[in-house]
């Protein structure tokens, strides 16, 4: 044995302690959120907060005794970010329902972040090793595409606001492009550790760029026309654009090929712009973008700004410092609790909420990253890059077009939007990035025997 | 493949870089205009935030806001009531969610509590974590007078106004506008109700809405004719109740081929009566001569000197009373002098001219508010009697007030005696143009002695809306004798 196996090897912590802190934080923020609400709007602490306290705490210690049970190594600060932004999403819930929100209900918000938790938890305890979804590589392609064009089919597919974006099943109404969006990136990630040699080596050279193949350009091809297919038949540029941004960005991370991007982009704004001149509502949204003050498009009854322009003005009303949680009148933003809650936060707890929980969407994200980083199969790499990209672009995506930054387009809000698929999947987006976190954290196997010079490199 | 993991990396930081620029744009630079944004229904619900204070009238709560319960209780948290709903209408005014009016206009800031004289009370209650109120408004009317009035004129469905004052001091003690409306429908937090509402008044024939005491404008008829004699008697210290004025049937106008006959073509007299005697009668040929004699200037200056021509905030403005323009024509005037042509008073100008010559010939300044204290009581102003004007001298007021009794005790004005009290007045009955019905006036004061009256008042009621025969003797001075029956006690 040589001496230097004797010195202390530098090993990733657990962290468990600051971990569980972490969490206790984060439900105490949320508890009195809570108390806040109620204070505001009835003078007295609402009488479910015990219940919910509980209720939310003991779900998050759950997760947290299954994490440190079978993801010891795991990131500690993704389950209390997570916690805290899926917290602060119920309390806007439940203080939009309280002031007469028909639509809006906390105590189903409640039940399905259970369900998530529970998911999570299942995903961590069932799913031991996250390389053997690498070998269900074309089955979650075929699922993801399934998923994809299930709102499509007869029986099953839900019309709802306009968009064919929801199924039904067992009385349930799930909106399956959240699920989609795993399962693809899956397929993405299997299919790319196999051909990025491919689709990175083969190809000419034309002008500045690298140019790939024609038959490599298939896929590519066959993902801008199932996003361009869910734009024209389902009415969802959303999920049409979080579906290719997150196909873009993992062939440009496997190929390391800027040709890829530029591509990919020249194709989504040449399909858009087509969409935009075919399609009026697609048209409707680049026109309320550009001026969503005016008049014309306020007073419009389809397809019109009022939508926006209510989110802008709570926001606006909030102000640096915000009306306070119960002190302003979120519950007038059309859709405060779906799509425009980020809207309906800004009012309430303004400019100085807002950044506070855009930090923590992009430090949850950044830990995605790191553990993307600090994978060391390609595979993990990809997968722990592409999930940790499209929480980040899906947030982009609905907060940009709820502040205008971008045209708006429906998504959910991750964790915080009312919507039992969305926290599903979220949850199980999470339990894989721990598990993958687990994995590149956890310490390497220390060598039984001297193995002299042989040395093994990692990519 | 760490390198492009790390652009992506970079490339996510950006995007969340985007959404906080973006997000302060918002929230900083572009907040002020989004939330002043007229579409922005958080000023509407903001109107219904803060507890209004209350408009009284002595113990008499007018408005006050209710907390509200139930499923809007969290959009408006107070509804404005009006517990005597028509009655006090055109004093209080209306909430309405986009505009108020009378008091709760005048008196917004207030009640509402952002007035400037507010800042040191907001500053408690922020220390003491109390959500401000506004101010309490305090009215000078006298809740039995308002009520007798309106009691009085709604009967048998008249439209008109009465104005009753505080000669001494110039505090309206009633001010009813007929038809009234109800407060409470317009009050209410909901835009399409309140527009429906408003809708209904707005088509409604009798114009509800319209504040016929302050902001309407009528001929004063032979009302008016107590002015005419206030100038004359102005005009020469030596004349006096028995001086005697040329009263001929038709007076021959100059410069036209037209006469102006006496109110049903009768003789007033033997052609020369005494000026106490035209006014019991209200002989029309007397007060044209007088009126041709003074000429123009002088009977615009006499009437200016009652208030005409002042712009008024009662704290409401009150809209203007004028004899009309010089005209060329040198005829006018006469018309002019009994209360026709293009002269308009509204009824508080003429309930002006009664308490002038109530009060020793001093006009005082018409207010409406008592007394605006804070929500924890402490006073914030008071109601601080103002001279306006001096109209005539006291003795002139005094040969005036004597005459006008005695248009009570002998002339056409006996239905507004009351037993035991000194009453004044003098009715009218106003042309109105094409052949309507006239308009009935009656401007009178009261008081137990006719040298100190305790009130003035002004009656009109609108042509037509009291049949064709409606006269101010018959139909507006038993209203004014009601009125003043209740401001005195008896």
């Amino acid at each position: 044995m040589s001496s230097e196996s004797d010195a202390p090897v530098l090993m990733p912590a657990k962290r468990r302690v600051a971990h569980l802190a972490m969490l206790a934080g984060a439900v105490g923020i949320v508890i009195l959120a809570y108390a806040n609400v109620g204070l505001a709007l009835e003078g007295s602490v609402p009488a479910g907060m015990l219940t919910y306290g509980a209720g939310l705490g003991g779900l998050v210690l759950i997760a947290y005794l299954v994490l440190a049970k079978w993801a010891p190594w795991a990131d500690p600060l993704i389950l209390p970010l997570v916690t805290l932004v899926n917290g602060l999403g119920l309390v806007m819930i439940y203080r939009i329902e309280e002031a007469g929100g028909n639509d809006a209900s906390a105590a189903t918000q409640l039940f399905w972040t259970a369900a998530g938790i529970v998911m999570f938890s299942g995903t961590l305890i069932a799913l031991r090793d996250h390389r053997m979804l690498q070998r269900l590589t074309y089955t979650a392609g075929a699922l993801g595409l399934l998923l994809l064009i299930a709102p499509l089919l007869p029986f099953i597919g839900h019309e709802n606001f306009g968009a064919r974006i929801w199924i039904n099943i067992a009385g349930f109404t799930l909106q399956p492009a959240e699920f989609a969006k795993l399962a693809l990136a899956i397929f993405f990630a299997g299919y790319l550790v196999a051909k990025r040699d491919v689709l990175a080596l083969a190809g000419r050279r034309l002008l500045f760029i690298d140019l790939p193949r024609v038959r490599d350009l298939g896929p590519v091809l066959i993902t801008w026309g199932i996003s361009v297919g869910i734009l024209v038949l389902q009415r969802d540029l959303g999920t049409s654009l979080l579906m290719f941004g997150l196909f873009v960005m993992m062939i440009y991370v496997a190929t390391q090929r800027t040709s890829w991007v530029l591509i990919g982009l020249l194709l989504f704004v040449g399909g858009a712009a087509i969409a935009g001149m075919i399609f009026s509502h697609v048209g409707d949204r680049f026109d309320v973008w550009l001026d969503a003050s005016n008049p014309i498009y306020y007073d419009r009854t389809f397809g019109g700004s009022a939508q926006l322009m209510g989110g802008l003005f709570g926001m606006g009303t909030g102000g640096i410092l915000g009306t306070g949680l119960g002190q302003g009148h979120p519950n007038s933003i059309p859709l405060s609790f779906s799509d425009f809650i980020f809207a309906a936060t800004g009012e309430e707890l303004g400019l100085t909420g807002l950044m506070a929980l855009l930090l923590v969407y992009g430090l949850i994200v950044q830990r995605g990253m790191r553990t993307a980083l600090a994978a060391r199969d390609p595979f993990s790499k990809l997968l722990a890059g592409g999930l940790s990209f499209v929480l980040a672009w899906q947030v982009f995506i609905i907060v940009g077009g709820v502040t205008r930054l971008i045209p708006l387009t429906g998504l959910v809000t991750p964790f915080m939007s009312q919507g039992g698929s969305a926290l599903l999947a979220n949850w199980i987006l999470i339990a894989l990035l721990v598990r993958m976190s687990d994995s590149a954290r956890r310490p390497p196997p220390q060598a039984i025997q001297d193995e002299g010079l042989t040395q093994v490199f990692s990519r | 493949m760490n390198g492009t993991l790390k652009r992506a990396a970079v490339a996510c930081m950006l995007m969340f870089a985007l959404l906080m620029l973006n997000v302060n744009y918002i929230q900083v630079i572009q907040a002020e205009d989004l939330r002043t944004d007229s579409r922005n229904n958080r000023n509407f619900y903001a109107r219904y935030d803060v507890e209004r204070g209350r408009i009284t009238a002595g113990d008499k709560v007018l408005a006050e806001s209710v907390r509200n319960k139930g499923s809007q209780s969290h959009l408006f948290a107070f509804t404005r009531r009006y517990p005597e709903a028509e009655t006090y209408a055109h004093v209080t005014g209306f909430f309405a969610p986009e505009n108020e009016t009378e008091i709760e206009r005048a008196h917004n800031t207030l009640l509402n509590g952002t007035h400037p004289d507010l800042l040191i009370r907001r500053g408690i209650d922020l220390l003491n974590s109390q959500q401000s109120k506004g101010a309490n408004v305090d009215l000078t009317i006298m809740p039995k007078a308002q009520e007798a009035a309106y009691k009085a004129l709604a009967q048998s469905g008249k439209r008109g106004a009465v104005v009753a004052m505080n000669p001494k001091t110039g505090a309206i003690l009633a001010l009813v506008s007929l038809p009234s409306y109800d407060p409470n429908k317009l009050s209410e937090p909901n835009k399409e109700n309140v527009n429906k509402a408003s809708k209904v008044y707005e088509k409604d024939k009798g114009s509800p809405l319209l504040n016929r005491a302050i902001n309407q404008s009528y001929p004063p008829g032979s009302t008016f004719k107590v002015v005419t004699a206030a100038a004359f008697l102005e005009k020469d210290d030596s004349r006096g109740a028995q001086t005697q004025v040329e009263a001929p049937t038709r007076l021959a106008l100059p410069g036209t081929n037209i006469s102006l006959p006496n109110s049903g073509n009768s003789a007033c007299g033997s052609g020369q009566v005494s000026l106490v005697y035209a006014l019991e009668v209200s002989c029309n040929t007397p007060f044209g001569k007088i009126g041709l004699d003074l000429g123009y200037d002088a009977m615009n200056e006499q009437m200016q000197k009652f208030g005409a021509g002042e712009e008024l905030e009662i704290p409401m403005k009150v809209s203007g009373s004028s004899i009309g323009k010089k005209e060329d024509d040198p005829a006018a005037i006469a018309m002019t002098s009994i209360g026709q042509r293009s002269t308009t008073m509204t009824p508080l100008q003429m309930a002006m001219v009664a308490a002038g010559i109530a009060n020793n010939g001093v006009v005082m300044k018409p207010y409406l508010v008592n007394e605006i204290a804070d929500s924890e009581g402490t006073e914030i102003e008071k109601a601080d009697p103002d001279e306006l004007s001096t109209a005539v001298t006291e003795d002139t007021a005094r040969k005036l007030r004597e005459m006008m009794v005695s248009v009570v005790n002998n002339g056409t004005a006996r239905l507004a005696q009351i037993p035991g009290v000194q009453v004044g007045g003098k009715t009218g009955t106003a042309e109105t143009s094409g052949g309507r019905a006239p308009h009935a006036w009656f401007i009178s004061f009261a008081g137990a002695s006719v040298d100190e009256p305790e009130v003035a008042v002004s009656v009109i009621v609108e042509s037509g809306s009291a049949g064709t025969e409606a006269s101010g003797g018959q139909t507006a001075a038993p209203i004014a004798k009601a009125v003043m029956s209740a401001v005195l006690g008896r």
